[in-house]
């Protein structure tokens, strides 16, 4: 019984939350990583972009509910999505006719890109904050729990209670849905290797007749996609507020750079190493190690660090792995 | 000209040896900044109070009273302290209703108010490190200070058979002043505190702190936090995980928003907020309404008496020097003397310059205690059915 209680309570603060948390930022580090691999720079203006098309499903959100329209015990902003996508597609399009292309052109090194995405950084910064103000945002509808604390509680007598938010199921399934959708596209589709080819070299693919600029269309539009979906499912799970999806570009950058930049699959293990490093280092196991071993349970809480440190733990992460392995755990490039 | 100079001296003769002047006041509250949507009440009820004396034209042989506005953001010390240093050395003003934040007034009163010898009576900043601090008597307060709501919310928690509550507060001034003088009353009066821990306010996401909540146990939370920041989040997880259900909420926490947030899922909860009764209170709310704002805005009431009390202590000193009227503050404040309710300040007035004494009640029930703040009456409420419902004051 108490084994059980200690698996029900670490699953209950620990995994369930690290795991969903780790979706989101796999989502996110995948698009980073595309960005790196194919157009050669870390994009700054990943997060600042991710509360952009987050903004545009919430208003398209809004605007379908007020007309009644719903999915039931889903939420409503899947449907808003494609709309959000597509605004966001246009946005990061737009950025590169303007900004990128230029540079491009010019051959400039990628510490010019990538202060150039400072740049854009700011001004989506500012274009987020003048379309949906800089307050918290819900817009989640739909049922909110799939299993509820008091109903498990009751289910199997035990002490503990677990909770598992649909959001959460829902985060870890779409993001399954769109990793394999990806992966499926990179590597079989003529348009996937098409782009795995200019990644891998750019002079070589030029000569064996591929698009340059069809190339870093493409890639831009599924960036768009992977980072509003991203946002949305970070946006539906917790809540969104355009400061904090700024904050989530230290985590997402963390897990691309660990995974090996480059390399989707390192994106994936990127992020949930982060997520769950970031909620264990954090978690409190007294109460574990006192279902474990009654009575042996020291005193003091078994914290490594307070939660306020949260955001120290993705740096050390950093730190470590730009040490020991700069290109990461799964061999991306180095940085 | 010759007109002119007759009326003047008549007016000279009139006025005898002092004569009439323009009293500036200054307000630093933050009209920017987390507390924006009080500050406009609180401005209108500390110039209804100025107004009331001007039209009296009592004060100090027909003096006028100027209100100047400053704001305090609140939230940024830096700021605060260049509006009071602008209020003092530029406007001269000769006494302050303010500051509105704890963290915000604690550094404007030391870096320019006692440096510079003016009064400052804030209507809002309750942290009870202001109870202690080196203020040379130039700082009253108008709202009890944070050490007597802990007192009150262990009382509240013993009598419910809590015996050992977690607790969290908001990464400020406030919160961690209410947190500790809480921690300290509940202990003493035989609970037992398993954690006291900060939340930071504006994050997407409160699970990892309501994880180590959760993991020191309690039969209760307090959330010393603000409702429309960090603590509904805090509860919003705490319900969510199952970590809580019986929940403790302090005066930032007990608002409309609160039921609105989480209606029935809280039921069973309870709190407490400073909120005073009885007729002075009534005759203020009378009083806004008839001059055009929400009596009932936080605070507004608070601000009506720091206003009214610099004004009835100048008066009381028959001088508008901070360093001479600063002593009267508690003289008028409280007994002995003749009771003033709001919209008796000229009354008030023409007592005190008849040489009488006057006990100032005021629209929140002034009654200074200590280092020169109120005692505070406290409204207990409950969580029932998805309502908030008052039980009490105490």
């Amino acid at each position: 019984m108490d084994i059980l209680n200690a698996l029900v309570a670490f699953l209950n603060f620990v995994f369930i939350p690290a795991a969903a948390y780790g979706a989101q930022l796999a989502l996110g580090a995948l698009g980073v990583t595309l960005i790196y691999g194919i157009l050669r720079f870390s994009n700054f203006a990943h997060g600042d972009t991710m509360a952009f098309g987050t903004a545009i499903t919430i208003l398209t959100t809004w605007g379908l509910q007020s007309l009644g329209v719903s999915l039931g015990p889903l939420p409503t902003a899947l449907l808003a999505l494609p709309v959000g996508i597509a605004a966001t597609a246009l946005l990061v399009l737009g950025t590169d006719r303007v900004v990128y292309r230029f540079y491009r052109a010019q051959k400039a090194a990628p510490i010019i890109f990538v202060m150039a995405s400072v740049g854009v950084m700011f001004i989506m910064n500012g274009l987020t904050r003048l379309i949906i103000g800089v307050d918290d945002q819900r817009f989640d509808d739909g049922a909110r729990f799939i299993i509820n604390v008091r109903d498990f509680r009751e289910w199997t007598g035990l002490a503990e209670g677990l909770a598992l938010r649909s959001t959460q199921v829902l985060t870890l399934v779409v993001t399954a849905i769109v990793c394999a959708a990806l992966f499926w596209f990179l590597n079989r589709t003529k348009k996937g290797k098409a782009m795995r080819a200019y990644s891998d070299n750019e002079d070589l693919a030029l000569l064996s007749g591929i698009d340059p600029e069809r190339v870093v269309r493409m890639t831009w539009i599924i960036a768009a996609a992977l980072i509003t979906i991203a946002g949305v499912l970070y946006g539906l799970d917790k809540s969104f507020r355009p400061f904090n999806y700024f904050q989530l570009l230290l985590p997402i950058f963390a897990a691309a750079i660990v995974g090996g930049l480059g390399s989707p699959l390192g994106a994936i293990a990127g992020g949930f190493l982060v997520a769950f490093s970031e909620v264990a280092v954090t978690y409190p196991w007294v109460k574990v190690a006192g279902y474990l071993a009654p009575g042996w349970e020291p005193a003091g809480l078994l914290q490594l660090l307070g939660t306020e440190y949260k955001f120290a733990v993705s740096f050390v992460i950093l730190i470590v792995v730009l040490l020991f392995r700069p290109t990461g755990l799964f061999r991306g490039k180095s940085v | 000209m010759k007109k002119l100079l007759l009326a003047t001296a008549a007016g000279a003769l009139l006025a005898g040896a002092a004569s009439a002047e323009e009293i500036k006041l200054g307000m630093s509250l933050g009209f920017t900044g987390p507390l924006e949507s009080m500050a406009p009440g609180m401005a209108a009820g500390a110039e209804l109070a100025m107004k009331e004396v001007t039209d009296s034209g009592l004060l100090l042989d027909g003096s006028t009273v100027v209100p100047v506005q400053g704001d305090s953001t609140c939230i940024d010390a830096a700021a605060a302290t260049a509006t009071v240093e602008r209020l003092i050395t530029a406007e001269g003003v000769k006494g302050i209703v303010g500051g509105m934040c704890s963290g915000e007034a604690i550094a404007s009163l030391q870096n320019v108010a006692v440096p510079n010898g003016v009064v400052m009576i804030s209507p809002s900043a309750t942290s009870p490190a202001l109870s202690t601090i080196e203020d040379n008597g130039l700082f009253f307060r108008t709202s009890p200070s944070d050490a007597r709501q802990g007192e009150v919310m262990a009382e509240i928690m013993i009598e419910k058979g809590i015996q050992n509550a977690a607790v969290t507060y908001t990464n400020n001034d406030y919160g961690k002043g209410l947190a500790d003088a809480f921690a300290a009353a509940f202990q003493e009066k035989g609970g037992t505190v398993t954690v006291n821990s900060a939340h930071d306010d504006g994050k997407a996401d409160y699970s990892a702190e309501v994880a180590a909540l959760a993991a020191a146990g309690g039969d209760a939370l307090v959330v010393a936090g603000y409702v429309d920041q960090g603590g509904s989040g805090v509860v919003r997880a705490a319900l969510d995980t199952g970590a809580f259900d019986t929940f403790v909420f302090p005066d930032g926490m007990v608002g409309q928003a609160l039921v609105d947030n989480f209606g029935s899922e809280i039921d069973g909860s309870f709190g407490q907020n400073p909120a005073a009764e009885g007729e002075g209170r009534e005759k203020f709310l009378e009083m806004a309404k008839a001059a055009g704002f929400d009596g009932t805005s936080a605070y507004s009431a608070e601000a009506y008496d720091a206003a009214a009390l610099m004004l009835l202590s100048m008066a009381a000193a028959k001088s508008s020097d901070p360093n001479v009227w600063k002593n009267n503050v508690m003289d008028v404040a409280n007994e002995p003397g003749e009771k003033i309710l709001p919209g008796e300040l000229a009354k008030g007035i023409e007592i005190l310059n008849g040489g009488g004494d006057i006990d100032y009640v005021g629209a929140s029930s002034i009654e200074m205690v200590g280092a020169g703040e109120t005692a505070g009456v406290y409204r207990e409420i409950a969580i029932e059915n998805g309502e908030l419902a008052v039980i009490g004051y105490r």
